[in-house]
């Protein structure tokens, strides 16, 4: 294989492992723009994952499959928004008791939706996924064809990504919801609508996490496993310190993770010497390491990335 | 005035109660185009509150609001705005990491989908100099001094159309010359028939900006007056209920040993910026050093300084002639370093403990308190009810978590346990900031009693009143630098003011009969 096709590949690959981290980590970074924190990212991927599996198993439709994660992952998120909003319970808490419910409702699902056949188990079953649409002309391209040669979940990220961006830092809503996560007082005072801004896009950020997961089980791994995920939800926590809480910035993260991955599949594939489970460590190891020396650069530059009311609930009539 | 003018503002009846207290007690309200009402009170008078149910963050319990006579209901601030109505609260309602013209527009939903910043930029820019407000609008709120982002809240207010201004406590943060500036822009407003309500709890500016004033206390509207026909000593009355001192007693000082000694000190804040630049002076026993300063000139990196808190850059700092550089908090107060903290909840006291252990808190290490290491309750219970006795604090018991108590025993408390073990150095910080008169009074007193024993009071205030009443020399900081150092009967307020915009002593266009610091 030439080099020219090698790089050609990895890159593939780094875009379809990147697809599902960038949904959810555009998700993450609106919902902690409002102030919330949102740790039940692992959960919400993963029921969105089955039901979007099931969805297409049955019904043979992807798009259903879509919306029905989407909507899963918009509930979950309500009631994270509804515990920490309306409740103004601790956000780590809330988030915590919701990964550790989707992951096990995932799971439960995963063991009784399946066909009789298969002793109600989903694992195992091949449904409809989501294939590569090669644009003319473009995926022939050396190298750069890679981006061109995606399924089309991959291809609304390129669109998702500048859209997130522009919505964020050019329009009136994303303004006000700035405001609210810096400071919800103000925010208040200037009639902007704490309450209902964190319940709008901590759902919004639910239903891109459920769309990562549908990506994941319907286009990039095809099929359900238990913990299809492997941790992704967590991964995308850093990956949104990692952007700095820019959408803009998402996408180098997810790429740098999405291409370890990539790299890591290639070697085992080429069969190394080095043990299959060090290679499989190694993109959260990456993760760890980034988180640091991001941390590192911050205080350097004495830059604070994080919405300062981040993680707070907000009440009026504090007397 | 028209012979019959119409009120622009009425509030009726306004009731607002919080758990256990009443905070608005049938308060009426008026106001006239092109008028400033000052509202006039102590602290916990219901000023704030009253003003809160007008932008429409409280909802009353009782009463009605007109606007223009028309009944109205405010149920959120995008009301208020509608209404013409606008406040300036005491703790800016500013988005820090945002520009000038982002904060003018947030949250106005007459604007385009995508707004257009340049537009709005040019916009702000005329209002700019109509009102004379300069400010950039470009530039991000954290860049600005204090006096800036005033400008940027009001340039919001009149962004907005407001007819009607709310200003709370507005001069709390200016500097003197500032707060006459404030004074100008207010006239040009009211001369366009705007109108104004202004906060405040100081007689003088009550006098300067106002056509009415409203006093308020404990929740009643108590008096209504023409600011012509009073005086400073009659609202003064009206707003504590009895006669109150404006001097207090101060006799001649007696200078002791030199107790602190700053040579050339510098240091940083949080961020690593400078943050004091050479501060240099001494204070002696029997005497109170005054800083003087606007907010965020190096004053509470000062305090940090000297109580140990925060390390110096550069620079000697000794206590009784004692080098004390880089000395840790319990080197400083085993030193005989007492500590007043500017944020009394936060650092000042552990607002979900018993007003005892708060007071034992720096006596526990040792005899009576604890011994061995193990605290003693009964002895922690006995000093306790001795603090309480001794400086009239009012607390329904000593094991009252001391967050439920008012801010004005919850500072006696606090100087209390600090003065019980003072020996030799006293670093206040804004000691009676926010405290009614009364408390303010005792707070002062007990601050002179100190010096009259014979030990050194660092008072940092934002108060010149204060400084001026009860510090023997005022020190002035500007940007972590000392502008000079006057003895508080050889100065005024004017040539505070100018050092504290940064004018150093010797440039002060009227020469002073001595120079200080000897």
């Amino acid at each position: 294989m030439s080099v020219l096709a090698l790089i050609s590949s990895i890159l593939a690959i780094t875009l379809r492992a990147g697809t599902s981290l960038i949904y959810a980590t555009v998700g993450e970074i609106y919902t902690e723009r409002s102030g919330i924190l949102n740790l039940g990212l692992e959960g919400m991927m993963l029921m969105g994952a089955v039901t979007a599996f099931a969805t297409a198993f049955y019904t043979k439709s992807l798009w259903l499959a879509l919306i029905v994660a989407v909507i899963v992952g918009g509930l979950l998120a309500a009631l994270h928004a509804f515990l920490c909003v309306t409740m103004r319970a601790n956000q780590v808490v809330s988030g915590l008791s919701i990964t550790l419910f989707g992951s096990g409702l995932a799971s439960f699902l995963g063991q009784r939706l399946g066909p009789a056949s298969n002793n109600y188990f989903l694992v195992g079953m091949v449904g409809p996924k989501f294939t590569p649409i090669q644009i003319p002309v473009l995926s022939s391209l050396p190298v750069i064809g890679a981006f061109f040669n995606q399924d089309i979940l991959t291809y609304l990220v390129y669109l998702l990504m500048p859209l997130a961006w522009f919505y964020l830092y050019k329009t009136r809503p994303g303004l006000s919801l700035r405001a609210v996560g810096e400071n919800p007082q103000t925010a208040d005072a200037m009639g902007i609508d704490v309450g209902r801004t964190r319940y709008l896009y901590t759902i919004l950020g639910g239903m891109l996490t459920g769309l990562g997961g549908a990506h994941l089980s319907l286009a990039y791994t095809p099929g359900w496993t238990e913990n299809l995920t492997g941790g992704r939800g967590w991964i995308v926590i850093a990956l949104v310190i990692f952007a700095m809480w820019n959408p803009g910035r998402a996408v180098l993260g997810a790429v740098l993770f999405g291409g370890i991955n990539a790299v890591q599949f290639r070697l085992q594939a080429a069969g190394t010497a080095i043990p299959a489970a060090f290679l499989n460590m190694l993109p959260y190891l990456t993760t760890i390491f980034v988180l640091v020396v991001m941390t590192w650069w911050e205080a350097l530059s004495k830059r604070i990335g994080a919405p300062a009311a981040l993680g707070k609930a907000y009440m009026r009539e504090e007397k | 005035m028209n012979d019959q003018p119409k009120p622009i503002l009425e509030m009726l009846g306004i009731t607002k109660r919080f758990p256990g207290v009443l905070a608005n007690d049938h308060v009426d309200l008026e106001l006239y185009p092109g008028e400033v009402l000052a509202l006039l009170g102590e602290n916990g008078a219901g000023k704030s509150t009253l003003m809160n149910i007008l932008v429409g963050l409280y909802r009353p319990d009782e009463g009605e609001i007109r606007m223009r006579g028309q009944r109205v209901e405010i149920h959120s601030p995008r009301d208020a705005a509608a209404l013409g109505i606008g406040m300036v609260h005491q703790n800016f309602m500013l988005v820090k990491t945002m520009t000038v013209a982002e904060n003018i527009i947030l949250g106005l939903s007459d604007l385009p989908f995508v707004p257009d910043i340049r537009e709005v930029s040019q916009r702000i820019r005329e209002l700019s100099q109509r009102y004379h407000l300069q400010v950039d609008p470009d530039a991000y709120i954290w860049q600005l001094s204090v006096g800036e982002q005033q400008r940027v809240e009001i340039l919001k207010l009149v962004y907005r159309g407001a007819e009607v201004l709310i200003l709370d406590e507005p001069t709390a943060v200016l500097t003197p010359q500032e707060a006459q500036e404030l004074e100008g822009v207010l006239r040009i407003m009211t001369a366009e028939g705007k109108s104004a309500i202004f906060i405040t709890h100081k007689m003088e500016e009550v006098m300067a900006f106002s056509d009415w004033v409203r006093v308020l206390q404990q929740g009643r509207l108590t008096a209504v007056r023409k600011t012509a026909e009073t005086s400073p000593q009659e609202l003064a009355r009206l707003m504590v209920g009895r006669e109150v001192l404006f001097r207090l007693d101060r006799t001649e000082c007696v200078l002791g040993e030199k107790i602190l000694e700053l040579h050339n000190i510098s240091a940083t804040d949080d961020r690593g910026l400078p943050a004091l630049r050479e501060v240099t002076f001494d204070i002696h026993g029997g005497e109170i050093l005054g800083i003087a300063g606007v907010a965020g000139n190096g004053q509470s990196q000062l305090a940090e300084v000297v109580t140990g808190l925060r390390h110096s850059t550069q620079g000697r700092i000794l206590i009784r002639g004692k080098d004390m550089i880089h000395a840790s908090p319990l080197a400083m107060i085993r030193a005989g370093v007492s500590h007043i903290p500017a944020d009394r909840i936060g650092m000042g006291a552990v607002g979900n403990m018993a007003v005892a252990d708060n007071l034992a808190m720096k006596g526990y290490r040792g005899s009576p308190i604890s011994e061995r290491g193990v605290l003693r309750p009964r002895s922690i219970l006995e000093f306790a009810q001795r603090m309480i006795d001794a400086f009239r604090i009012a607390t329904p018991t000593p094991q009252t978590r001391i967050k439920f108590l008012s801010g004005g025993n919850i500072q006696k408390a606090i100087l209390a346990r600090e003065i019980d073990a003072c020996d030799g150095l006293m670093v206040a910080v804004y000691p009676a900031r926010g405290l009614d008169v009364g408390a303010t009074e005792a707070v002062r007193k007990m601050l002179l009693s100190q010096r009259e024993q014979g030990l050194a009071v660092l008072l940092i205030s934002e108060d010149l009143e204060e400084l001026l009443t009860i510090a023997d020399r005022v020190a002035v900081l500007f940007s972590g630098r000392v502008m000079g150092i006057v003895p508080s009967t050889q100065t005024t307020v004017e040539m505070l003011g100018l050092m504290m915009a940064g004018v150093p002593l010797a440039d002060l266009p009227v020469s002073t009969p001595t120079t200080a610091n000897a």
